[in-house]
């Protein structure tokens, strides 16, 4: 592994690229530029991004050094790049979703994500990779490009925020945003060796996310450390009154906490977790994890979540499903593609859909059609629903004993482009740890915790009982401090 | 329970799919694949369990009923595939 002494300008924090413009050091141009270099020279080899809008990020950044000069306010991101996964919507600038149907989309309103980020100045660099509707685990699935791990070309970033992901490891960006339904953030993070995070269910607005499947979608942040996360996580947390299911609640300062330790912090270890399957390698830095945490003052107890070998079964319903319902509104009427040739208006939408969508979300549109079709529903889509309430109660459970549970996020390190590509199963069975949070709505960290033999990153999953995240980054920075995985930096070369 | 490429095609047609032949194949393949998997769920002993449709407590969530500028016809209309004057164009929908 390759912990470097003296990080370049684009391998930095973004609080480290804040203190450089307080201390006059960098200007959010040069910062802007310096980012933008790395993407022109190396991105043609990670396939990180659709779109890059150099142009208008060197405008926002040349606005932020303007207001820095003349004095006035600055938003918490101020000057500092960040790369959006393209099913964010981006008012005026393309959003494709990795899918050929919205090829040509240009969305005429910004997430709600996008107008914090406008709010707190960041600098937004362009739109990153994703599995077509970030329905996959490696971004295989774009029906544009595959990104590829920084630490090791030849291998996936994990999915489906792949591209945020190997954006933020490359140096491209110092955070981004992605999206998370099944672990689409925890496990590109795990994957790349950085820090992503998904917050609890209706903690950050999901409006102007394009819709997967509703009751589990959650956006989040990727950065290299936890310090960052919770930067990101204060600008984009909030009720928004335009998700009915955005949580009322008040934010933390979650960067304002973060060094406080959590006092008698009680770790719950998965004995599920840790079952067949699991990689040696992965398992031995997991536990090699949880004895830096006893170390840091956290007792480690052991807990069963007894549902969770169901977990995936179960997501594979719910979440194909409000797939099937949400999909339904690429009918090449309103926006998206439409088909040249049509009998009529149903062979119209037969057509369009047939043709703009890849193979993986016909599947999965299939599954979930099936899956709520007269005769089946019952048997299918009502059982995951149940057995999704029992996979609550397990962490409801668990958090009625312990602050966190902590495992692997994912049983191997990366994969290999092609290696689960034919084979939708197993690369389903490659969230196995990842899935059960977010059918129960929960918030969960992945950070950076050793390599194997092969240099390649393993990720530490933290998750926590609901809107626990202030806990959940203080447990996790404990972690942190006491390790130095977060500043290891792939080779560039 | 497997799927035969019958069933598939039915399907992909509630679904609004057109799929070629190759692809009717090997949906058949891999969705039987992914049900059979899918079956452990008929271990777990729901009977006295009630569904879960979101996992965070959800109440009904209420505006007031007032007029509000919403989005332009001009920006509703900039990504239609057909347009005709202010209005999406289709295809008859009637014979």
């Amino acid at each position: 592994m390759a912990v470097i002494d003296e990080l370049s300008l684009t391998e930095q924090t973004a609080s480290a690229l804040l203190a450089l413009q307080e201390s006059k050091k960098a200007t959010a141009e040069e910062i802007t530029r310096a980012f933008l270099r790395e993407i022109e020279a190396r991105d043609s080899e990670i396939k990180s991004f659709l779109l890059v809008n150099a142009e208008h990020a060197l405008e926002q950044a040349r606005r932020v050094d303007q207001k820095r000069a003349r004095g006035e306010p600055l938003g918490v991101l101020a000057g500092i790049p960040i790369a959006i996964k393209d099913n964010i919507c981006t008012k005026g600038t393309r959003t494709t979703c990795g899918s050929k149907i919205l090829e040509k989309f240009i969305p005429p309103y910004d997430a709600h994500v996008m107008e914090k980020l406008g709010q707190a100045d960041a600098v937004v660099l362009g739109k990153t990779n994703l599995d077509e509707f970030a329905m996959g685990s490696s971004t295989e699935n774009s029906a544009y490009q595959t990104s590829r791990n920084p630490w090791d070309k030849e291998r996936v970033p994990g999915g489906s925020s792949g591209g945020s992901a190997a954006a933020v490891a490359a140096s491209f960006a110092p955070i981004a945003l992605g999206s998370d339904t099944g672990g689409s953030i925890r496990q590109p993070a795990g994957l790349c060796g950085i820090v992503g995070m998904k917050p609890t269910y209706g903690r950050v607005s999901r409006y102007g996310l394009v819709a997967y499947a509703s009751s589990l979608d959650q956006i989040g942040a990727f950065s290299h450390d936890v310090a960052d996360t919770a930067l990101l996580l204060k600008v984009i947390a909030g009720h928004d009154s335009r998700d009915s299911t955005s949580a009322p609640l008040p934010v933390a300062d979650y960067l304002l906490s973060l060094d406080q330790p959590v006092k008698d912090l009680t770790v719950g270890v998965a004995k599920e977790y840790f079952s067949s399957g699991l990689d040696s390698e992965v398992e031995k830095a997991v536990r090699q994890a949880l004895k830096v945490l006893e170390s840091a003052g956290a007792k480690v107890k052991e807990i069963s979540l007894p549902y969770s070998p169901y977990a995936i079964a179960t997501y594979y319903l719910v979440a194909t499903a409000e797939a099937s319902s949400n999909l339904a509104r690429y009918d090449g009427v309103h926006y998206g593609h439409r088909s040249s040739s049509h009998a009529n208006l149903i062979d119209m939408y037969c057509k369009s859909r047939g043709e703009g969508f890849g193979a993986e979300v016909k599947r999965r549109i299939m599954l979930g059609t099936y899956a709520l079709s007269s005769g089946y529903i019952d048997a299918y889509y009502l059982k995951a629903l149940k057995v999704r309430r029992l996979i609550r109660s397990d962490f409801d459970k668990a958090f009625a004993e312990c602050d966190v549970v902590v495992g692997p996020t994912s049983p191997t390190c990366a994969f290999k482009v092609g290696e689960k590509s034919s084979d939708p199963l197993a690369m389903y069975l490659s969230d196995i740890y990842t899935i059960s949070c977010n059918l129960a709505g929960l918030p969960g960290i992945s950070i950076p915790c050793g390599f194997n033999s092969q240099n390649l990153p393993i990720g530490l999953q933290f998750l926590g009982a609901p809107f626990s995240e202030e806990k959940l980054l203080r447990a996790a920075r404990m972690y942190e401090k006491a390790t130095a995985w977060h500043l290891a930096r792939p080779k560039s070369k | 329970m497997a799927l035969n490429q019958e069933q598939v095609q039915w399907i992909a047609h509630l679904g609004r799919l057109e799929l070629k032949q190759e692809e009717l194949a090997s949906s058949a393949k891999h969705l039987s694949a992914i049900l059979e998997y899918i079956n452990l769920l008929q271990q777990v002993d729901t009977s006295d369990v009630l569904p879960l449709t979101h996992a965070i407590d959800m109440a009904n969530v209420f505006r007031p009923d007032e007029l509000k500028p919403s989005l332009g016809v001009q920006d509703a209309l900039a990504n239609a595939p057909d347009r005709k004057g202010d209005l999406f164009g289709v295809p008859p929908v009637l014979d």
